[in-house]
């Protein structure tokens, strides 16, 4: 009966012939665009205006980052053919795909729980040869301090200092924001799972009913594009000089 | 059957109060948020009177600092989100499906979740008067007020977390309005066919959908420096509380024009249906609500001329909020043109409308006064500001929200309201309201700063604030009269028969109260005005009578059926939100409120929206 009654509904006669269903998911999409907006509005305004700790420059690495972005776009990849292949009715495939698309997307979760344990925990360095030479940010300035003392061991000092949530406006904002991307991936990959569950179970997930995946696929390209636009605007903006 | 069962069984027939908890019909939910909201309004005006009564004269002590504090700042949070946005929310649900045509909204579970998560989140703000101290850091919680040193108390995490829990209601109703307005409309009613109300809740909706995530990261980024010590708003470590006052406009002047829209979109309907003209000037009124959505996003910082800006800014917002007061004007004019040489026919609902366009004009002007920069230097929290708003939310939005009650009692309840009492409800509510807010204005331009719960004689006060409380208890007077005539009509006012104004939109076509599934038939619109229409074009034959001829068949008109999975996702809403405030245990309740609110998801989903009824085969 939910297959009959789901069917009824998607064929249910609209004002402009599209579906209830994807126009709110458009809706939303919308309104999260301004959530997004809004924290990376606010990361943007506190940008270069912490007073202490670790700076972006400090922290970032951008080849792990980059790695973590590569898989997060691919896993847009494999939701585009999850699709495709519930479309034609190849139902194996669509599991193989979707299966995929959750796996990328705890791939990236899981860099991003490394990172922001990485982050917390992070120990700076500063090549004692480099001091008067390059510049140097607020935190590792304080570091080399301790050249010459006996800190310094085969030309380097180092020392843990870590970025919180706690530790400046930096940590603030970047954490909230890219906190917030994370549990909409979160959400997003508990959606794929649930739909990947349901497609054991006869009748529940077909090519008929292939709204149900569309809109978390929607959903899933949106998330996407939001952190195209954080790994942008925060990471590269963030290391890169002149921004 | 594929159906994944759940233990509890579905609802099929509820009866008494069952049928209101778990009904879907978007008539009963908006009669459950009008009588909500408007006991939510009362909380309000009575948290009004107290500050009233304490000021009626110099140096009184009716009530200390600290619960004035918070009876203002409760008193603004209460009418903005507890009393004039689900007032209006009570019109989008009860009208706007009749008004195109539909028989429910596009999401009637979703609908029922809108409400039952907007009261959890009203009973969230009200309890944490009982709480050890509501919030009191002013209704738009300006930092550092907020901050954990200044304000250690649970108040401000209260107001947080109601006021999310709130934006979840707001957000899922606006996303089922903007989708039903689209996507449900009856055939041939095109945009430029649409009601003027309907119009206006078209455009409200898509101003919460994109302001009100802007209020939630702000509310957001609050609790994490409240609860997680973070540095957003906190001046030691280089956060600017400039930035709250930023976000809070962004969202808080798009907010305005979401409280009055609607309340435009109202009397857009009942100036016309008593002056029996069309209304005067349809594209032009329906353009100008869209320029003014448009442009409310770009005047945010007329509410912060005094902060220092800078030149530049501050000359940029004092030209787009004079700007802005060009498309309120072509309204206004409008809507004179309307009555203009119409026969008039002042009825309650007529006389509220007109009191709407009057008061409104007044706090129009007032707040044009204040667009000027350096003559908002002077008038910047002081009693000025208070009397403006006033004017544009109580005679406005207030004036224009009673005058849709009276419109629509009788489509609502099927009973005519007393139109003497209306008169006399309307005359003292009109002149008490004047009376208490009018001196404001001399008390603004003479020094009195807002927010004050204390003033020497010597200051020369005593008299306009005396006069002000005295009004204020005359318009205690006209609610009272109000709520008098609507219990005894609602009980035994005279039948109203479904067309008692010869109404104009659709909603009129149909018997009062209308029947569950409105509409026998999907009428087919041809005509901007179509009831309105129809009754003269068919005048020469039989006059068309609201209700059809009754003999059409009803049997298979299919409704959704009712449901508690909207009630048990919000009651989850709720014990999670109060757990992110509870001082005990908080993230034990939290979890508790998330569970629920999950396994309730996960149930509605796998709810059909309609069962298979008795005979009827299990598929097609």
């Amino acid at each position: 009966m939910a297959q009959a009654t789901a069917h009824h509904e998607e064929h249910e006669p609209t004002t402009t012939g599209l579906n209830h269903r994807k126009m709110l998911m458009w809706a939303f999409l919308g309104s999260d665009c301004m959530f997004f907006g809004s924290l990376i509005a606010t990361y943007l305004v506190y940008k270069n205006r912490s007073i202490a700790g670790p700076l972006p420059e400090d922290v970032f690495s951008i080849p792990v980052t980059t790695v973590s972005t590569f898989v997060l776009l691919m896993s847009s990849m494999s939701m585009v053919l999850a699709y495709a292949a519930l479309t034609r009715n190849s139902m194996k495939a669509f599991r193989i795909w979707l299966a995929s698309t959750c796996v990328l997307g705890a791939t990236f979760i899981s860099f991003q729980v490394y990172e922001f344990y990485e982050f917390a925990n992070y120990e700076h360095k500063v090549n004692c040869a480099d001091v008067g030479v390059k510049e140097l940010t607020p935190v590792k300035q304080e570091l080399a301090k301790k050249c010459g003392t006996e800190d310094e061991h085969d030309g380097m000092v180092k020392d843990v200092v870590g970025l919180t949530p706690r530790t400046n406006l930096f940590g603030s904002t970047f954490f909230t924001l890219t906190g917030f991307h994370g549990a909409h991936v979160t959400l997003g990959i508990v959606w794929l799972l649930s739909l990947f569950f349901l497609s054991f179970k006869k009748g529940m997930v077909t090519p008929e009913r292939n709204l149900d995946l569309d809109l978390a696929a929607l959903y899933w390209h949106f998330v996407d594009v939001v952190w195209i636009v954080i790994f942008t605007v925060v990471y590269l903006f963030g290391v890169f000089p002149g921004f | 059957m594929t159906t994944i069962a759940f233990p509890i069984p579905r609802p099929t027939h509820p009866t008494g109060i069952w049928d209101w908890i778990t009904t879907i019909d978007h008539k009963k939910i908006g009669v459950l948020y009008g009588v909500t909201a408007f006991i939510l309004f009362l909380s309000g005006g009575i948290e009004a009177l107290l500050m009233r009564v304490q000021l009626a004269g110099p140096e009184q002590d009716i009530v200390s600092a600290e619960i004035f504090n918070q009876l203002f700042t409760m008193h603004g949070t209460t009418m903005i989100f507890l009393a004039i946005m689900p007032l209006s929310a009570a019109f989008f649900n009860f009208v706007v499906p009749l008004q195109i045509g539909a028989r429910d909204v596009a999401f009637p579970r979703l609908n029922a979740f809108s409400y039952w998560t907007f009261l959890a989140g009203a009973i969230i703000l009200k309890i944490s008067w009982f709480t050890g101290g509501a919030t009191n850091a002013g209704w738009f919680g300006y930092a550092p007020l907020t901050s954990v040193q200044q304000n250690p108390g649970t108040g401000i995490d209260y107001w947080i977390v109601s006021l999310q829990v709130l934006g979840i209601a707001s957000l899922a109703a606006s996303f089922n309005f903007l989708v039903t307005i689209i996507n449900m409309r009856a055939p041939g009613m095109s945009f430029m066919r649409l009601p003027l109300f309907t119009w206006m809740t078209f455009i409200t909706n898509i101003l919460i959908v994109l302001a009100f995530p802007v209020i939630t990261v702000a509310l957001i980024e609050l609790y994490f420096d409240r609860s997680f010590g973070m540095n957003f708003f906190n001046v030691a470590r280089g956060g600017d509380p400039v930035l709250w006052q930023h976000l809070f406009w962004v969202f808080g002047h798009p907010e305005v024009y979401i409280l009055i829209l609607p309340a435009m979109g109202i009397v857009s309907e009942i100036l016309p249906t008593f002056s029996k003209k069309p209304l005067f000037g349809y594209p032009a009124i329906v353009l100008a609500g869209a320029i003014i959505a448009f442009m409310g996003w770009m005047v945010w910082s007329h509410h912060m001329f005094t902060v220092g800006l800078g030149p530049i800014p501050v000359t940029v917002f004092t030209i787009t909020t004079m700007a802005i007061a060009v498309p309120t004007g072509i309204k206004v004019f409008n809507w004179m043109g309307t009555m203009w040489g119409g026969a008039m026919d002042f009825k309650t609902p007529m006389l509220y409308a007109v009191g709407f366009v009057a008061m409104f004009t007044i706090g129009g002007i007032s707040g044009v006064m204040h667009s000027m920069a350096s003559s908002d230097a002077q008038q910047q929290d002081t009693y000025f500001i208070v009397a403006h708003i006033h004017y544009v939310l109580f005679g406005g939005a207030i004036f224009a929200i009673f005058a849709g009650i009276f419109y629509w009692f009788p489509k609502i309840t099927g009973r005519m309201y007393d139109e003497t009492l209306g008169k006399i409800n309307f005359w003292v509510t009109f002149i008490g309201f004047n009376i208490a807010f009018f001196p404001q204005h001399f008390l603004g331009l003479d020094g009195m700063p807002r927010r004050i719960y204390v003033y020497e004689s010597s200051m020369g006060w005593n008299l306009w604030n005396g006069v002000s409380t005295f009004g204020a208890i005359v318009l205690a007077i006209g609610i009272l009269v109000f709520m008098h005539n609507i219990v005894r009509s609602w009980r035994k006012g005279e039948l109203a028969g479904g067309d008692p104004w010869d109404g104009r939109t659709l909603e009129w076509s149909i018997p009062s109260p209308p029947p569950e599934y409105n509409f026998v038939e999907i009428p087919t619109v041809y005509d901007r005005d179509d009831w309105w229409a129809r009754k003269r074009r068919e005048v020469r034959r039989a006059v068309p009578v609201a209700g059809g001829s009754g003999d059409e068949e009803e049997h298979d008109i299919h409704l959704p059926q009712p449901s508690y999975w909207p009630l048990v996702v919000a009651i989850g809403i709720f014990i999670g939100g109060f757990g992110l405030v509870y001082p005990v245990a908080n993230y034990a309740i939290a979890i508790v409120g998330v569970f629920i609110g999950t396994v309730a998801v996960y149930a509605w989903s796998f709810e059909p929206v309609n069962d298979p009824e008795d005979g009827e085969p299990a598929a097609h």
